[in-house]
């Protein structure tokens, strides 16, 4: 009885802890955008500005919830809720702290890939019910981005797997406790880090929503709550790459002094503020350039890594 | 055809025009002043000026001004030659050092030739320093607007007032640098086409003081192409509105109808548009007896008993309504029980006029056919009264045969000063025979003043003169008798006679003598002239379309069992007398007045619908000639105001009758008049109907710098509303739209690039001074027939006998107060006569009046108190009073009276 | 590579530079003379209105926003019946200010002009005259057009001859 009612406390513990993120994610991009373009960014409504977060939930959840006449209808809705199911169910299988996580699946790594190929849909199935030749576009686009960074993700990680001979994260952790895999896995770091950013198609990587070119790509037609659940998605998918770099590469909750929890936390939070930085520093890359990159660089770094992390293992073993 | 070289571009010309005249035929600018297709060249603002050369090897050439060279074959010019074009610029720099910096506050600004010319000459930096010269104004009158300081000396004014429409009060003043345009002295000016000057002038000189009441640019207005409703002429307007009133009239040109001007009357008499007296709601009866507004959907509701039964209704049409409101009325109540709404003589002389126009051999010309006509018989129409337009137009003809002389000396005809030379005084044939005398008396060559009767007495001598089968006229006087011969000699010399008649008289014999004289001149292959003159705008078309007189009406509603009475645009107190028509109304239960003026006849309505004028609805007039015209809704009204038809398509749906069911628009009723009616089967090429599009788009009435879309509204309402749809017309209310050259039915705005003011119409010509690209709008509904049957009329009245103790009242016209709209307009009424009697000297003598004198004039349609007016020109035994002016209305004339003190 | 961390690094020292907000509407910006806001009418220095109801602003406007009527004093001196400008349509591209041969539409360094409600944005003649020559100083139109006025006859404005006397000989 108590073993449920502690899974139950971790569930929704980590649910609601991952949305209250999520939402202050609006903040905190926000104000960290501005802090590195010399202005303020939200500072009116409540202390900091904090309470922006409370007004954009109140104006998204206030708009008008529209679905174009031209628009495939049931297609149209199922589409953004696709993108908060898979990113809330890749988070069960992150260790947070010893012991706590929602589903300590002993194939963590392959379930959180295939919840991520799985968030392909959401997006391409939104440009294409939105009926809007720029939201097909982005679907498009989308697709192919995804379609193309999920195999050196999936790739770059098979370099900690072989080194710490499991697909449970829990295990990954704890093979961590005496070096992060960042040292010996450097480039699967780096490559990880990079198809992490694709996935989760933030900038520089957001091609499919490219505002100056397909204005806002997928998601040009929704509005409201339907649009909120693309933004909460994205960032929920935020944190989860930042949780992820941190579980496979960082050592999860290993750290000194303080309780576990919180170094899961604060070097979570420090990837989420990396890939704000991002935003804030990096332009746009063409289309092309972007898939000839993943293919013709990425993809053989990721062998290379394999290869060479295998022998490595093999010869030291 | 001619060859000539323009900058090294071949061009095929006819040579009998000048340079200028091919160069802008062609869509080669060359900016001009002084130039007009109507007056000639004379040369004298310089401002043509091109390089001519001798031959191909020629480089050096020489500046001419185009208008003043001929385009023989073999010319060779340059337009864009450096030299002609500073020659031009400079030109231009000259006129413009004392032009004034008062474009602004310019009522010609924005469609002024002036500013159009300074920009194509390339003038654009002013480098006068000195003090402009200024000019003392005069006041011209409450028509037009003199401002001095903006003339440039290009003599088009003083050209068009004495030489075109043969004015004497206006002229040029001065010498070299002090020359001033004006008249002698303050005044109004006296000639009846003064209003063009506004059009002729190429700059802000004379500008129209009507529109200065309520001033707008010409980019601001909406247009449409209307048609003048003030007499039977039916010349073409176009119509402008903005802010819901009518701001001015413009004209549109038709080669074969007005060509390129317009009488006072028409051009100003557009404000009982926006007058008062209006009728803009429906109206009912109450239950106090007063006649209160209420709304559409109330009076409809009421009016549903009366129209139960069709049987017992009687309609009168009129023949200021539309052809095609008079025939769904005349559809609506049935040939028997539809009167046209015309007076007991018209009614009588229409139906002849389209009897001989048919059958005789003979042709209704029109006012292109009168201007180039070579002599001239009036009988008994004073023309600038009762048709201006086609008093110009007549005023033109004197030319025709002097002109042969300039042509013997190969003196090429718009060389105008060298013809001027060369005609000096001389006239073509021109008689008149009136009652007194006329305004067209300075070019006649003999006049002949008689009472109606001895008018006619003098064309039934002429035609027997010109053939023996007509028939003679007994106990004619000796100098009667040598006047004929001198007419008929005249008119048989002529190659292109006109014989000018009407009803203004009110006398059916002067109608049948006209017939004799012009069927007697004409020879086989070809038919004579004759025009008759018809009192209002559709009074044709309403001849045409057939129905009894509202004396019929009067006379027939004891056996027609009636208790509802429609009466559409119709004031029957003007047509009828009072006791008779009070009578008659009494006759109804239900008096339904669809108009738009209120009236006598509307006090007495016990329902009133309001109606459009040309400003609201779309509709057709036919001209004296017999020429369709269609004209187009202008503005939309704010309130509920409809055609008179779609009134009754309403009133009658309601009452449950499915009559008009189809008629949606305008299309519908035109249709239906083309199948059923035979005299119009041809009114649907008047003007395109609704369906008409260029490149997929309507028409747009404004133009496309039309200004304020979004905040003329706003103050009602910030969120824009959609503009009004058109359904009866290719026309959208708003610059939305085809707004390049239209086809010529549809031409609402004088505008090419570069040609901001009305100069601009020459783009739209085919040939200048010729048709409208496309071909003159309107459709002639009577042609003559090919075999004619026609036997002389054989009525040869007796000579007049004065009376001892009556008078013979004839009704004399005015141009500013007899029209029964323009009237409302107050400066038209300013102009209008006061009432009065006009006496013969030997009766006043008889009688002991004096100029002045108050008198009582008793006749048969009532009594009226008018001071005396002594003529030597009215015969003795008649009498003259004016028709319609306010307070006169109701005289019918003419008729027998007697006068006391 | 290097480049892309370069600006990493270079953004991310942002965070150490003074902001350069301006915290409107405590602190306000200046605004210079010829900025483009609201648009009022001015007077000339008789203190009668300057315009003269020309229209031609109402037809530079390129969303139409002008509206206005013109309209005479007994002697000839036009002026605006009514002049309204719809804000909520207007650009302030300055245009109409450009067109205005008087001087006396003028646009004027104020923006704070927003409304709850929409209607509130459309100014009539009232709403619009002010009591000065706004940034032009001194000129009156009516010195230089040549017209006839109450108090100036022909020939008394500036650089105007006395009235030609068209009966004189004189060259």
């Amino acid at each position: 009885m108590s073993e449920t009612l502690q899974h139950i406390v971790i569930v929704f513990g980590i649910l609601f802890g991952l949305l209250t993120l999520a939402a202050g994610l609006i903040w905190i991009e926000r104000r960290l955008l501005g802090v590195w373009q010399n202005r303020y960014g939200p500072n009116r409504v409540g202390p900091l500005g904090i309470f922006i977060v409370l007004a954009d939930m109140i104006k998204i959840f206030f708009k008008e919830d529209w679905i174009p006449p031209f628009a495939d209808k049931k297609v149209f809705v199922i589409a953004p809720t696709i993108i908060m199911f898979v990113v809330l169910m890749s988070w069960a299988v992150v260790p947070v702290a010893p012991g706590v996580v929602v589903l300590d699946l002993n194939v963590g790594i392959l379930f959180f890939l295939a919840m991520s190929s799985i968030g392909i849909y959401s997006t391409v199935l939104a440009g294409w019910a939105s009926n809007n030749k720029y939201s097909l576009l982005g679907g498009l686009r989308m697709s192919a981005q995804m379609f193309s960074y999920e195999v050196f993700m999936g790739l770059s990680l098979m370099g900690v797997v072989i080194m710490a001979g499991s697909f449970n994260l829990t295990d990954i952790v704890n093979a961590q406790k005496n070096m992060w895999f960042v040292v010996p896995q450097f480039l699967g770091f780096i490559i990880f880090f990079i198809a992490g950013l694709a996935e989760s198609h933030r900038l520089p990587f957001d091609m499919p929503e490219a505002e100056s070119e397909l204005i806002a790509g997928f998601h040009s037609e929704y509005s409201g709550m339907k649009f909120g659940m693309f933004f909460v998605g994205e960032y929920v998918g935020v944190t989860l790459i930042s949780a992820f770099i941190v579980t496979l590469f960082f050592g999860g909750w290993h750290g000194p002094v303080l309780p576990p929890f919180v170094w899961f936390f604060l070097k979570m939070m420090f990837f989420i503020c990396l890939f704000v930085l991002l935003r804030a520093a990096l332009p746009r890359p063409r289309y092309d350039q972007l898939l000839s990159y993943g293919w013709k660089i990425l993809l053989p770094l990721a062998l290379l890594n394999i290869v060479v992390t295998g022998g490595l293992v093999l010869a030291f073993e | 055809m001619a060859t000539i070289y323009v900058d090294g571009k071949t061009y095929e010309v006819n040579p009998n025009n000048n340079l200028l005249h091919e160069c802008l035929q062609k869509g080669i600018d060359i900016p001009y002043f002084c130039w007009h297709p109507a007056m000639g060249s004379v040369g004298s603002c310089r401002q043509c000026a091109v390089k001519q050369y001798k031959d191909e090897n020629d480089t050096t050439g020489q500046i001419v001004m185009s208008c003043m060279v001929p385009a023989a074959d073999g010319t060779r010019i340059s337009v864009d030659d450096e030299e002609a074009v500073e020659f031009r610029r400079s030109v231009i720099e000259w006129l413009m050092t004392n032009h004034p910096h008062d474009c602004p506050i310019c009522d010609e600004g924005g469609e002024c030739h002036l500013q159009d010319m300074t920009v194509m000459a390339g003038h654009n930096y002013r480098r006068f320093r000195f003090k402009k010269k200024t000019y003392i104004n005069q006041y011209l009158g409450p028509l037009i607007n003199h401002e001095m300081n903006r003339c440039i000396q290009c003599y088009r004014c003083v050209r068009f007032y004495k030489d075109y429409a043969h004015g004497d009060d206006l002229d040029v003043f001065g010498a070299h640098n002090h020359i001033y345009f004006g008249r002698h002295e303050d005044g109004v000016l006296e000639n009846e086409f003064s209003g063009n000057l506004v059009e002729v002038c190429p700059t802000g000189v004379f500008t129209d003081k009507t529109l200065k009441e309520h001033y707008t640019r010409k980019w601001d207005m909406t247009t449409a192409p209307s048609i003048c409703t003030h007499c039977g002429v039916g010349c073409n307007t176009i119509g402008a509105e903005r802010y819901g009133s009518v701001r001015r009239i413009l004209n549109r040109y038709n080669g074969q109808v007005n060509g390129y001007f317009l009488c006072d009357r028409g051009r100003y008499g557009y404000d009982y548009v926006n007058s008062e007296d209006r009728i803009r709601t429906p109206m009912m009866r109450q239950e106090n007896g007063e006649l209160e507004s209420a709304s559409k959907e109330l009076v409809l509701n009421t009016l549903k008993e009366a129209l139960k039964s069709k049987k017992n209704i009687i309609g009168i049409g009129s023949p200021r309504a539309s052809v095609e409101s008079n025939y769904a009325l005349k559809k609506f109540v049935g040939s028997d029980r539809y009167y046209t709404g015309l007076s007991d003589t018209e009614s009588k002389l229409v139906d002849k006029i389209i009897g001989i126009l048919k059958n005789a051999p003979v042709r209704s010309p029109s006012l292109k056919d009168i201007r180039e006509s070579d002599a001239v018989f009036i009988l008994g129409e004073d023309v600038t009264n009762t048709a201006p337009m086609m008093a110009l137009a007549l005023r033109q003809s004197i030319r025709q045969e002097p002109l042969k002389l300039v042509d013997m000396l190969k003196i090429p005809r718009w060389h105008e000063y060298a013809v001027q030379d060369t005609l000096q005084q001389r006239k073509g044939p021109f008689f008149i025979a009136s009652v007194t005398g006329t305004k067209l008396d300075d070019i006649a060559t003999r006049t002949y003043r008689a009472e109606s009767d001895d008018i006619a007495r003098l064309g039934f001598a002429v035609a027997h003169i010109l053939n023996k089968d007509a028939p003679a006229v007994k106990k004619l006087n000796k100098e009667v008798k040598q006047l004929a011969e001198v007419i008929a000699g005249a008119l048989k010399k002529a190659e292109r006679p006109v014989i000018v008649s009407g009803t203004s008289l009110g006398n059916e014999v002067i109608v049948h003598a006209a017939a004799n004289v012009a069927a007697a001149l004409s020879k086989e292959d070809r038919r004579t002239n004759l025009s008759y003159i018809v009192p209002e705008a559709n009074t044709m078309g309403v001849g045409l379309l057939g129905g009894g007189s509202i004396g019929d009406a009067i006379r027939g509603v004891k056996d027609k069992k009636a208790d509802t009475l429609i009466i559409f645009e119709n004031d029957l107190y003007r047509r009828a007398n009072k006791s008779n028509v009070d009578s008659f109304l009494k006759h109804f239960k239900h008096i339904i007045v669809v108009d738009y003026m209120q009236h006598t006849t509307t006090q007495r309505a016990t329902a009133v619908l309001p109606a459009g004028t040309f400003g609201e609805t779309d509709g057709t007039f036919v001209n004296y000639e017999g020429r369709a015209q269609r004209y187009f809704q202008v503005y939309y009204p704010e309130q509920e105001i409809k055609e008179s038809w779609r009134w009754l398509r309403d009133a009658t749906l309601q009452a449950g009758h499915n009559d008009f069911k189809e008629w949606q628009n305008l299309d519908a009723v035109v249709g239906a008049i083309n199948r059923e009616v035979a005299a119009f089967r041809k009114i649907n090429e008047a003007a395109p109907n609704s369906r008409f599009r260029i490149a997929g788009l309507k028409m747009s009435r404004a133009s496309a710098r039309y200004s304020g879309r979004t905040s003329i509204r706003s103050h009602e309402n910030v969120h824009e509303q959609k503009p009004p749809d058109d359904p009866d017309s290719p026309f959208t209310f708003t610059m939305e739209g085809y707004s390049g050259i239209k086809p010529p039915g549809l031409t609402n705005l004088f505008w090419a690039p570069r040609w901001n003011s009305v100069q601009a119409l020459t783009r739209f010509q085919e040939e200048i001074d010729g048709p409208l690209r496309g071909g003159d709008p309107g459709v002639r509904l009577i042609e003559p027939a090919q075999r004619f049957s026609f036997s002389y009329f054989t009525d040869v009245p007796a000579a007049f006998e004065k009376r001892n103790d009556e008078f013979y009242t004839v009704p004399l016209h005015h141009i500013f107060g007899s029209d029964e709209l323009s009237i409302k307009a107050p400066w038209i009424g300013e102009l209008a006569p006061k009432p009065y009697v006009l006496l013969n000297k030997e009766d006043a003598g008889v009688k002991e009046y004096n100029e002045g004198d108050e008198v009582e004039v008793q006749l048969s349609s009532g009594t009226w108190k008018l001071p005396v007016k002594i003529s030597d020109s009215i015969p003795a035994g008649v009498i003259g009073i004016p028709a319609g002016l306010p307070g006169l209305e109701t005289a019918i004339l003419p008729g027998w009276s007697t006068i006391s003190k | 590579m290097v480049s892309l961390l370069k600006s990493l690094w270079y953004v991310f020292l942002h965070m150490f530079q003074k902001r350069v907000t301006v915290q409107y509407p405590e602190e306000k910006n200046y605004l210079p003379p010829r900025w483009r806001g609201r648009i009022v009418l001015t007077r000339d220095p008789d203190g009668e209105e300057r315009c003269v109801a020309c229209y031609l602003c109402s037809v530079a406007c390129p969303v139409d926003c002008i509206a206005l009527a013109a309209t005479e004093e007994e002697d000839g001196r036009r002026y605006p019946d009514f002049f309204r400008i719809n804000f909520s349509r207007c650009i302030y591209c300055g245009y109409c200010e450009e067109a205005c041969p008087t001087y006396a539409i003028q646009l004027i360094p104020d923006f704070e002009m927003a409304e709850y409600n929409r209607q509130n944005m459309v100014y009539e003649k009232e709403h619009l005259l002010i009591n000065g020559e706004g940034k032009y100083h001194g000129y009156n139109f009516y010195k230089y057009a040549g017209l006839e006025l109450k108090n100036k006859g022909k020939g008394e404005g500036e650089n105007e001859a006395p009235p030609v006397d068209p009966k004189s000989l004189m060259p």
